[in-house]
């Protein structure tokens, strides 16, 4: 059963990542993001990571695939078509291909996560007590860091808006 | 019988568990839609449907009046008239969102009744185990994300559509639903802060809170609502926010946006909207009740075992798991309906914030409102369990 559910959530979430990049129409685009982010939450919860899969859904396909899908539609409503991939110049693609060859290659050659080890830890994910503690200990300065940036792009929205407002009261 | 059910593989468990959820909710929803239009014409004092009925059941001399009157077969022909109307497709349409979309708004309605705990039964013990379908250790988490996906129905509704009226009802809808989630996220925590309580084990789940309120004494067995008002204010105010109900619908406003994102629906796809919005309110009565309104008890002070051990004087059959389940689940399900009952005479009273108005309210008034409530209740509960 969990094979199953693996496999099934697997391919959902390759074929929905190879959508967002290869769809013409940004809509769908969103959309595949959506479904490959759900994908995602769904292995998470087969890995009995409960935590990190609500966590997904909630910050990711709640709210952030949510503003894409607003400002998408705001800035052009029909959805256009954008270009395909056909119109990227030929040494484009070529890096391009290199690029995705070294990544395999890359991730063929080190990217293999002693099993064991993993399967004897207590997921980080999994509990919610030991993720926060790891939060506010271990990742303490990155998580400040982080809140500070998000603190510096809120205060910059609001200064540019508030800007806009006054050139349009002015005259 | 019992036995033949538990001889069943899991998954047929699984799914015969979740359609008889699936089975309460679904009608609950439906007959909710009459109920809004009695206690509409309750509260504007006129009689309300009152003429459909099926002939046999009219030949009944007393009982085929009372029936009638009480509008209960406009309920069918309701449902009788969504599935049987012709299910037009406007041509104007982008027609496989326009077809997704009402499907979207079904899968995280009835998706968040998983992790909802809907009413106990006493173990061996005596203790009170909660009845769910899936009891989470993060159910508050899991109705959050699950519930915040329900905006993408929205959002496509009124995009495929590719009209103004919905297309401005979705732009709404997305830029409520997002502002509104925050508040209702904030004005929660206290009570998880306050229910994880130092030496247990950590959990997002509601059957804790619910544990909280049937403690013995004074304080053990007040309900939040009383020891936390402001923030079951707040979470019920997001709360209509966020299902769209008067005073904030102005998502789906007749007057100014003709309902907006189900402008063009028709028939059964706009029943399918019709019936997510009201699984929406249940799911979210459910909730306020569970963490707010002391979930399967019966009354404040009064916890469900409690009421068990009295009855267990008159009735032999008190302690039975079943008996005991049967009497959680009326109670929990009696609380939610009049939760929706609140809802419904709201929707009568208050008259409808304008756009502006409901955007203001949630970022200036309630979101500072909700922060100062965390600080307050943060640094007073770490006072008191220190």
């Amino acid at each position: 059963m969990t094979q199953i559910m693996f496999n099934f959530l697997a391919l959902l979430v390759v074929i929905s990542a190879i959508g967002v990049v290869v769809a013409k129409n940004v809509v769908h685009g969103a959309m595949c993001l959506l479904l490959c982010l759900v994908g995602v939450a769904g292995l998470f919860v087969a890995l009995d990571a409960y935590l990190l899969a609500f966590v997904l859904l909630l910050v990711y396909a709640g709210a952030v695939v949510a503003l894409f899908l607003f400002i998408v539609m705001l800035l052009d409503n029909r959805g256009d078509q954008r270009p395909g991939v056909k119109h990227l110049p030929l040494y484009a693609r070529l890096v391009a291909l290199v690029l995705l060859l070294a990544g395999t290659a890359s991730f063929l050659a080190r990217a293999h996560l002693p099993s064991p080890a993993l399967g004897a830890a207590p997921g980080v994910g999994a509990s919610l007590k030991l993720y926060a503690y790891q939060l506010f200990t271990t990742y303490l300065l990155p998580v400040q860091v982080i809140g500070f940036l998000l603190l510096i792009a809120m205060l910059g929205v609001i200064v540019l808006s508030r800007k806009h407002e006054v050139a349009e009261d002015a005259p | 019988m019992f036995d033949f059910f538990f001889n069943l593989p899991v998954i047929v468990q699984g799914l015969i568990k979740g359609l008889a959820v699936i089975c309460v909710i679904f009608p609950i929803a439906g007959v909710c839609s009459m109920a809004e239009r009695k206690v509409a014409a309750w509260i504007q004092d006129r009689p309300g449907p009152n003429r459909a009925i099926v002939p046999w059941i009219a030949w009944i001399p007393f009982v085929g009046t009372f029936l009638q009157r009480l509008g209960l077969f406009h309920v069918m022909a309701d449902g009788g008239k969504m599935l049987f109307k012709e299910d037009s497709l406007p041509g104007h349409v982008n027609k496989f969102y326009f077809i997704a979309a009402p499907i979207l708004a079904m899968i995280p309605a009835l998706t968040t009744v998983t992790v909802v705990p809907f009413g106990a039964y006493l173990s061996a013990t005596g203790e009170v185990m909660p009845l769910a379908l899936a009891p989470l250790d993060v159910g508050m988490l899991a109705v959050f994300a699950v519930a915040s996906l329900g905006v993408y129905s929205l959002i496509l509704a009124g995009w495929a559509s590719n009209s103004k009226y919905p297309f401005l009802g979705s732009v709404r809808a997305s830029a409520q639903l997002i502002s509104y989630e925050l508040s209702m996220t904030l004005s929660v925590i206290p009570v998880f802060l306050w229910i994880n309580a130092p030496g247990r084990e950590a959990t997002l789940g509601f059957a804790r809170a619910v544990e909280f309120q049937s403690q013995p004494g004074l304080w053990g067995g007040a309900w939040f609502g009383f020891l936390m008002p402001v923030s079951a204010f707040i979470f019920l105010v997001a709360l209509f926010a966020e299902t769209n109900r008067t005073p904030f619908d102005t998502i789906e406003s007749e007057a100014d946006l003709v309902g907006s994102f189900h402008t063009e629906y028709g028939a059964f796809k706009w029943g399918l909207f019709f019936v997510a919005e009201y699984s929406h309110m249940i799911v979210g009565s459910a909730v306020f009740v569970l963490l707010f309104f002391g979930g399967w008890n019966p009354l404040p002070w009064v916890p469900l075992a409690t009421l068990v051990n009295w009855l267990g004087h008159f009735l032999p059959c008190a302690h039975a798991p079943l008996f005991v389940g049967v009497l959680s689940i009326a109670i929990f399900l009696l609380k939610t309906l009049f939760m929706i009952f609140f809802f419904m005479w709201v929707r009568w009273t208050v008259p409808r914030f304008r756009y502006d108005q409901v955007m203001k309210l949630g970022w200036q008034k309630l979101l500072p409102l909700s922060i100062a409530n965390l600080l307050f209740y943060a640094v007073a509960i770490a006072f008191i369990q220190k």
